[in-house]
Formats: C-alpha cells, sequence, structure tokens
C-alpha cells in the first residue's frame, strides 16, 4: 500500500497546490482587473470609507468629505457650489472623478506612496485612514470676481500670475454644482447628469482648459511681438493701415473693423503701437504676410501653442495653421481662419509678456500637505520658453498700456494702476455670436495678474471685447491687487 | 488475509523511550490561542471600533475546550501526532475570528435597518466547537483501539445510508436554498451527510481490508490494464449509483464527489491497483455528463463558473462578490475588519474562505491551505505508519476527505472548479461540520497514537482478521 499511498499523497499535494496557484491569479494576477470591474461595490466601498482630504483656497476647502451614517461612510462636499467646479471637478460614485478630484486623487484618497508612512500609523493607530490636503493657487477674491463678471454669461476667465504661472482664478460659465454629482443618490446622480447633458450650453465642458476659440484681435499680440523680435519692426515703424485689404492671390477684401482706414486722420499710414492700439485689421494682416507664416508660428509656440499643459489639470493645445497660404497667414495674423486658443493659453500669452518675456508653465497646485498639514510637495515655477527679449517685452507691455489708455480697452482701466491690455473679437461663422476676448496684466511696469477673458454669446461688434469682456478682466485684476 | 504483509506498512524499530510530545502540542495550542484570540479581537475591533462583550466569553470557551482536549490526550492517547489538534484548532479558531467579524457587520446592518441586532454566531460557534471537541474526547475514550470499529462493518455501512437518506423522511427534512440536506428537530438543525461522511469511511475502510485482496489480484487484461472482475466492479458501481443517487435527489454535488473521490481513493490505496483510478475517473466523466444532461442545477453551476460576470446580479453574484473580495484583499488582505466580506451571501458558511481571503489577503489564504495540508500529511504519515491494514486505509480514507473536501469548497470559492455547496472543515459556521470534523480528529489521534506507542500492541487472537504480523 506503501507506493500507492505515496501516489495518492501526491494527487492530494497537486489538489493544494492548484489552489495555491488559482489564488495567486485571483488576488495578485487578475486583481486589478477584478477591483476595476464596473459592477464592483467594494472598490466604491473602500473608497468612500476613508475621509478623503480636502481641496483648499487659502484654508477654505471648496471640497471636503463629511461623515455620514450610510454604507458609504463619507460625502463629499462643495461648500460653494457651482463656483470651483473647472477646478475641483466632480467625485461621483456613477461617473468616477474628474478635475483636481481625479489627477490628485492618489494624494486626496491617501494612497499616496508619500503617504504610506501615516497611513500605517493611522492603522496601527486604530483611526481611519485620511487623505492628504491639496491646496490650490487660487485667488479666493479673484475667482468670485471672475465668477461674478461671468454670471449669466457664456465664457470663461483664467487668471495667472505672471512670474509664476499660478493659476489664480479659473472659471467657466455656465457651470454645474459638483455637490450634485458626488450624492450617494445614483438616481439622483444620473438625473442631474443627463439634466446638464442636455443643456445646449454645455456646463459640463471646461471652458477655460477644454475649449479652444478663435483669439481675434488678442493674438495681434503674439504678431506683433513676432513683429519686434524679428528686429525689423519697432512700436514706431509705420506699416500700412488702408480701409481695407485684399488678401494676396484673391480678389476678397478684408476691412477694418471701423470700415475706415488707421491712420491718424485717415491716412493710410500707421505706427505699429497705433495699430495695436486701435486694432487694426489691415495693418496686421499686412505685417503678418510680410513676416510669414512661420514666424509667427514660432512666436506662438514660444508662448505654449501646440503645447497640452498638464496644471495638472489637461489642458486642450491651443494651434496655430500648419501650412497656411498667404491669404490665410494673413487672416491667422489677426487670430482668425484656423488660429485656435484656450482662455488658459491667451492668458500665457500676456502673463509671457508682463514677465520679460518668458513664458512660464501654467499649475494649479500650490501645495500638497498630510494629513497633518505637514507639506509633501510645493509648487515649484517652470520656464515653459523664452517667448521674447526683456527689451521687446517691455515695448510691447508699453503698446499694450496704449490700448487701455487710448485705444479700444478702456474699460479695463483702474485708477491709479497701468494696465496693459488688448481686445478681441473673434467671429467663428457668420451666423453665430462672436466671442468677446479681453487679455490684460497689471501693474504693466511689474505685473502681479494676467488675466484672459472670453466671452461666448456675445455680439459682432468689435467693441464687444471691450464692453463685455473688458469689465471682467478689470474686476479679477483689482481683486487680485487689492489681496 | 492473515498472512498478508504488505511492503513499507512495518513500522520503524521504536526507540525505547518514545518521547509523547504533549509538551510541543502544548506550546503549539498556546501560540495557536494567542494568535487566534488577536485575530478574533482585531476582527472585531477593526469593523466596530470596540469589542462587543461576549467576544472575551468566545476566547474563554476556545481556550477551555483547547486545553481540556489537551488534558484528555494526556490521559488516553499520550502519543498520539503533536500536530494535528494544533492544526484542526488553529483552523477552528481563524474561523470563529472571522464569523465575530461577520457578527459585528450583521449587527451594523441591523442597527442601520432599525432592527434588533441578531444573535451571536461566533458564540454559537464557539459552543460547537465545545461540543465537537467533547466528541472527540468521547472518541478517545470509548475507542480504546481503532481495530475495535471493524467489528461493525455493514452496521456502519447501514448508518451512513440511514443518514444520507434522513434529509428525506417526510417532516423532518428541510429544505434549504433548494438542497434537501438538513434535519430538524424541534429548534436544532442538522446535516446528517456531515456524519454520513464519518462512518461511511469507516465502512469503505472495512469492506477493503476484508475484500483487497480479491479485488487487487483477480484480473484480466484489457488494453495492458489489468481490469476486474465483474463481480468485483459490483461495489464501485454501487458507490458510484449513490453518487449520482445523492446528486440526483439532494441536489448536493459536493458530497456526492466527495463520497466517491473517497472510495476510488481507498480501492486504489487498498489494491494498488491504478485500473481503479481510470475506472473512478472513467465514472466520474460518464456521472458528470449525465448530471450534466439531466439535472438543472448542474447546468447553472456550470455555466456560471465559466462566466460567472455575465451572471453577476442573479446565479452568479456569490461567486462574482467573493472574487472581488479576493481581489480586494490582494497580497496582504485588507486587515482584519477592514474589508467588505459581508457582501458575499453566506460568507460565515460556505464562502468563509473568501472572506477570510479579502481581509488576511494571499498570505493568509495560503496560511490556510498550508493547515490543511499539514493536516492531511500527518493523515497519511499515519497511514503510512500503521501496522494494520485497516488502520491505513481508515487514515488514509480521512485524509482524502478533508483534502477532497477543501478542495471542492476552496476550488469552488476561488472559481477553480464550478461551486458545489460544501463546508470548509473545521471553519464554516455551523455545528454539523464541526462535529463531524472533530470526531474525524478524535479518529485520527486515536490511530497515531496507537502508531507511535512505544510497546506493541498485542492482537488478540479472537480478532484474526485484523492480525498484524510481525516482519522476521
Amino acid at each position: 500500500m506503501s507506493r500507492s499511498l505515496n501516489r495518492l499523497a501526491i494527487g492530494l499535494l497537486i489538489l493544494m497546490v492548484a489552489l495555491l496557484v488559482q489564488l495567486t491569479r485571483i488576488q495578485v494576477l487578475q486583481a486589478e482587473e477584478l477591483n476595476a470591474m464596473p459592477g464592483n461595490q467594494r472598490t466604491l466601498l473602500t473608497e468612500y470609507s476613508r475621509q478623503r482630504g480636502p481641496i483648499l483656497v487659502d484654508s477654505a476647502p471648496i471640497a471636503r468629505s463629511v461623515a455620514t451614517d450610510g454604507s458609504l461612510r463619507y460625502l463629499r462636499e462643495y461648500p460653494a457650489g457651482p463656483q470651483f467646479a473647472s477646478a475641483t471637478g466632480f467625485y461621483s460614485i456613477v461617473f468616477g472623478a474628474t478635475g483636481l478630484e481625479r489627477t490628485e486623487n492618489e494624494v486626496l484618497s491617501g494612497e499616496d506612496p508619500r503617504l504610506f508612512v501615516d497611513r500605517m500609523q493611522q492603522l496601527f493607530a486604530g483611526r481611519d485612514v485620511v487623505g492628504g490636503s491639496v491646496t490650490t493657487t487660487l485667488n479666493a477674491q479673484a475667482q468670485l470676481a471672475a465668477w461674478n463678471g461671468l454670471s449669466g454669461k457664456t465664457g470663461s476667465v483664467v487668471a495667472i500670475e505672471p512670474d509664476t504661472g499660478r493659476i489664480l482664478a479659473q472659471v467657466q460659465s455656465p457651470s454645474f454644482d459638483p455637490g450634485l454629482l458626488s450624492t450617494h443618490d445614483s438616481k439622483e446622480v444620473n438625473d442631474y447628469y443627463a439634466e446638464l447633458e442636455a443643456d445646449e450650453d454645455k456646463p459640463l465642458l471646461n471652458r477655460p482648459l477644454a475649449k479652444t476659440n478663435p483669439p481675434g484681435s488678442t493674438f495681434k499680440v503674439v504678431t506683433a511681438a513676432a513683429a519686434l523680435e524679428s528686429g525689423r519692426f519697432t512700436p514706431d515703424s509705420v506699416l500700412p493701415g488702408p480701409a481695407t485689404y485684399t488678401l494676396p492671390g484673391t480678389d476678397v477684401e478684408l476691412p477694418n473693423w471701423t470700415g475706415q482706414a488707421c491712420g491718424p486722420g485717415g491716412s493710410d499710414e500707421v505706427t505699429l503701437a497705433e495699430a495695436l492700439a486701435i486694432s487694426c485689421n489691415t495693418a496686421f494682416a499686412w505685417l503678418g504676410v510680410e513676416l510669414g507664416d512661420d514666424a509667427l508660428r514660432d512666436q506662438a509656440e514660444a508662448f505654449g501653442f501646440e503645447e497640452s499643459f498638464e496644471t495638472p489639470q489637461k489642458a486642450a493645445a491651443s494651434r496655430f495653421p500648419a501650412d497656411p497660404d498667404e491669404s490665410q497667414t494673413a487672416q491667422s495674423a489677426i487670430g482668425q481662419f484656423d488660429v485656435r486658443a484656450t482662455t488658459l493659453q491667451m492668458a500665457m500669452v500676456v502673463a509671457a509678456i508682463g514677465n520679460q518675456g518668458t513664458t512660464m508653465r501654467p499649475g494649479i497646485v500650490d501645495e500638497i500637505s498630510a494629513p497633518d498639514l505637514s507639506p509633501l510637495e510645493t509648487f515649484r515655477p517652470q520656464d515653459f520658453a523664452d517667448a521674447m527679449s526683456p527689451e521687446h517685452a517691455a515695448e510691447l507691455t508699453d503698446m499694450m498700456v496704449g490700448v487701455v489708455q487710448t485705444g479700444t480697452g478702456s474699460s479695463a482701466r483702474i485708477p491709479g494702476v497701468q494696465v496693459a491690455g488688448k481686445t478681441g473679437t473673434a467671429q467663428t461663422s457668420r451666423d453665430r455670436p462672436s466671442i468677446a476676448w479681453f487679455v490684460a496684466f497689471a501693474p504693466a511696469a511689474n505685473p502681479e495678474v494676467a488675466v484672459a477673458v472670453a466671452v461666448e454669446d456675445a455680439g459682432t461688434n468689435e467693441v464687444s471685447g471691450n464692453q463685455l469682456a473688458g469689465p471682467i478682466a478689470r474686476e479679477v485684476m483689482r481683486a487680485v491687487l487689492a489681496s | 488475509m492473515s498472512a498478508a504483509v504488505v511492503p513499507g506498512t512495518l513500522p520503524e524499530p521504536m526507540a525505547p523511550q518514545q518521547p509523547t510530545r504533549r509538551g510541543a502540542e502544548l506550546a503549539l495550542l498556546i501560540i495557536v490561542w494567542l494568535v487566534g484570540s488577536l485575530a478574533i479581537v482585531l476582527g472585531t475591533l477593526g469593523a466596530a471600533d470596540e469589542i462587543p462583550g461576549d467576544v472575551w466569553t468566545v476566547i474563554g470557551i476556545t481556550g477551555t475546550a483547547m486545553l481540556g482536549i489537551h488534558l484528555v490526550i494526556r490521559w488516553l492517547a499520550p502519543y498520539a501526532d503533536p500536530i494535528m489538534l494544533p492544526a484542526a484548532s488553529a483552523l477552528n479558531l481563524l474561523g470563529i475570528a472571522m464569523i465575530a467579524r461577520l457578527d459585528v457587520a450583521a449587527a451594523q446592518r441591523a442597527q442601520r435597518a432599525g432592527n434588533e441586532p441578531p444573535g451571536s454566531d461566533a458564540l454559537d460557534q464557539a459552543i460547537w466547537m465545545v461540543v465537537g471537541v467533547l466528541a472527540c474526547a468521547v472518541v478517545l475514550f470509548v475507542v480504546r483501539n481503532h481495530r475495535n470499529l471493524r467489528r461493525y462493518t455493514y452496521i456502519w455501512g447501514l448508518l451512513g445510508l440511514v443518514l444520507l437518506l434522513l434529509p428525506m423522511v417526510p417532516g423532518l427534512g428541510l429544505t434549504i436554498r433548494g438542497a434537501t440536506l438538513w434535519i430538524q428537530v424541534g429548534p436544532f438543525t442538522f446535516q446528517p451527510a456531515e456524519l454520513a461522511k464519518v462512518v461511511l469511511t469507516i465502512f469503505f475502510a472495512s469492506y477493503l481490508v476484508q475484500t483487497r485482496e480479491s479485488l487487487a489480484l483477480v484480473r484480466r487484461k484489457v488494453l495492458g490494464l489489468g481490469v476486474p472482475r465483474g463481480r468485483d466492479l459490483g461495489p464501485i458501481l454501487v458507490a458510484w449509483l449513490l453518487a449520482l443517487g445523492i446528486m440526483f435527489i439532494q441536489t448536493d454535488l459536493g458530497t456526492a464527489v466527495m463520497l466517491f473521490g473517497l472510495f476510488v481513493g481507498l480501492l486504489y490505496v487498498a489494491t494498488g491497483r491504478r485500473s481503479w483510478i481510470v475506472l473512478g475517473a472513467g465514472l466520474t466523466v460518464l456521472g458528470g455528463l449525465l448530471a450534466y444532461q439531466f439535472f438543472g442545477h448542474v447546468q447553472v453551476r456550470v455555466k456560471v463558473w465559466l462566466d460567472p460576470f455575465a451572471y453577476a446580479n442573479d446565479e452568479g453574484y456569490q461567486i462574482v462578490q467573493a472574487l472581488y473580495g479576493f481581489a480586494s484583499g490582494g497580497t496582504t488582505g485588507t486587515g482584519w475588519g477592514r474589508g467588505y466580506p459581508q457582501l458575499v451571501p453566506f460568507a460565515e458558511s460556505d464562502f468563509i474562505f473568501a472572506a477570510l481571503g479579502e481581509e488576511i489577503g494571499m498570505v493568509g489564504a495560503f496560511a490556510v491551505i498550508v493547515l490543511f495540508a499539514i493536516l492531511i500529511q500527518r493523515a497519511l504519515r499515519t497511514a503510512q505508519a500503521s501496522r494494520d491494514a485497516f488502520g491505513t486505509l481508515l487514515t488514509t480514507g480521512y485524509a482524502i476527505i478533508l483534502g477532497l473536501q477543501a478542495f471542492v469548497v476552496l476550488g469552488g470559492v476561488t472559481k477553480l472548479i464550478p461551486h458545489t455547496g460544501l463546508t470548509t472543515p473545521f471553519m464554516s459556521a455551523g455545528g454539523s461540520s464541526l462535529l463531524a470534523n472533530w470526531i474525524i480528529l478524535g479518529i485520527l489521534l486515536r490511530v497515531s497514537d496507537h502508531v507511535r506507542r512505544p510497546d506493541p500492541v498485542i492482537v488478540r487472537a479472537d480478532d484474526a482478521t485484523t492480525e498484524v504480523v510481525a516482519a522476521p
């Protein structure tokens, strides 16, 4: 019996080993896949069993978790409602997480490897695991000013600290209430989401970062920068500025928005500085063709076009057309044709001009802290590119001060502060309302804030940039300067 | 028969003073009790932030039971294997720890729903452990020599059949979840199949000791394999039909697989003929195909096994939840009381292994399997060392039962094989299973004590069929 007994022993051993192998498969090899299965409520319950860390502005939470009596033990709340939705995103049992809730999930959930020691301490102390906190770079007053300014409008605002790239304001309108998407009642969440989806103004669209619009005349600062950087032009260079410009190779006439020539007293000749101040289309179209599309594209890319920035929220890349002919180059030089820019991108352009020509990478996370508030990571300014020499940047700044003081950007004036700015009104198509833009920074000499405002349901008049977007830009800048 | 000496079954020459190893057993028991108690405390503390009062009662009861049976062994079976009791106790305590932790979840759920908290299953299980331990002690006391069990060969067989059929007696049987496996007497429910496996093993071992020679020696050659005579095929066919019958009438796939596997395994060990394995495997396949063809519940089990996620909200819910539990536990587990084992229906009984896999992870689940492997190995070692064929077959039978039952139920909850309802030996909540397994442990301890006892046991002459002839 000994031999058959040995064989039987081996047979039983094989059965046990088969169990070990199967356990390894489901607990290690397939675990990730199983944890990610859509119907797996364990993953959700684990996530909601921890107190997720807050997202803060200064030290006030804009997203926080509070204990509940339900089986999901913590509820995500957004005390300011829809105001910060563009930055925080939502944290939903049905639709997952978006915005900072998603990009900073590791820290907020406490899964971040840097929180390992904290996690172990909490575990051994028998306390619930608590997530780390994320402090944003947002400025509460600037955010509120932008939010109030966009109230009732469709559009977006981004404000940046020029010398660091810190995002001070990031607002979309219309917005949504992330709290209503983060309740534990999946029917409520689904209903609200369906309502948002059905809204033709797309409140779920993260306009500041994800929506690209034709920048219109605000792009003239990029063309002007290229002109100064080329060495062939100074602010005083005289350009042809007739009432209309015939697009090269076509018989299409490009008019000025006034319908008149740009020069003083109706003359056809205008300086570069004056052309910018009054937003002269014909002079800038001519200038674009003169510089060529490569020079314009290089300048645009030095300001950040064609790059998809992560703030760490992923922003859409802004575009300059790849291979335009001369007529298309002329239109591109005034921010039409296929030029597309996010609001973030236009804020970066003016921030770079204010920052002596250096483009900074934008960022919205100021500090990541452990649950005991000890910092794990703090914001580090990062250069992206030298877009202009400091001299040319100073010249362009002076030209933009002219826009606000004597030109089209009068609405952005702030008593006692020199403001540099540029208006824009971009048409996407003839029958759709145009987009009113305002880009600015202040104080001009040593700016603390650069801002871009895009209002999408504007009229068709060039002055709409000044009328609709300008005051919002002014209030945001005042809020930053006052704080 | 009386002159049959099978090589290798003879004991090694014993040292004059064979150590009893009771000290080692006590040391292991203390470690098991400390670790088990810690698990019970951590599980309830982790789930509730407080320790329910009856936890200390449970810990006290289990400690007393373990110490008690240790003392009984010192008295009645001083040379018994020192590893078996600690291994079985460890499994029992791990089970109680998880049941106590699931009690907390059930109490919380009741509180949320505004209901009265349910009674403590852990306390019940600890009391059943005491009952099991007492039964184990009674076995050691009554069965002073395991060969005495051989006297009642056919009575054991009959008793096994009666126990299997008991749930079908009108007014006594109780159907739970479509399977008629329980009997109800007053407030008590009992699963007689658990006891049936204990007595049927005695029957099989006893029967095969009598018939193994003719089964092993008289054969015809067919296709290179020695095939038994038609008349010798009778027993295996009866066992096979019995298994199909259980499957058909009681829809109890697990018990059928276990009993048939037990019989085939014992046939193989008794005769040393591989043809029994081939025949058994063939009949298993045939039985499986028949079952699949004719029994709806078997088709459902297979269908769910092949793609549980397609039935995640109905028939596959339990196994899918178990898989999620295993996955969320990962390598080291969520920690005691930190997972959601209560999401798996019947986590405290059939699926207790999934609950453990979730909270103590792959490492803990491995430990459980290793504990089973140790128990099986100690039983087989005893079988190997037994001086009489009956002792060998009896302990082998229990090793097969433990191994197959562990494999069928653990393989079922890990989706290695289709899930069939069986309890996890020593772990699942439920008195019948625990009682039966402690009785098995008692018999294993008795045989191992006999094997390691230094003075040769003198075989009484009137018991000729069990006589063991010493080697020259």
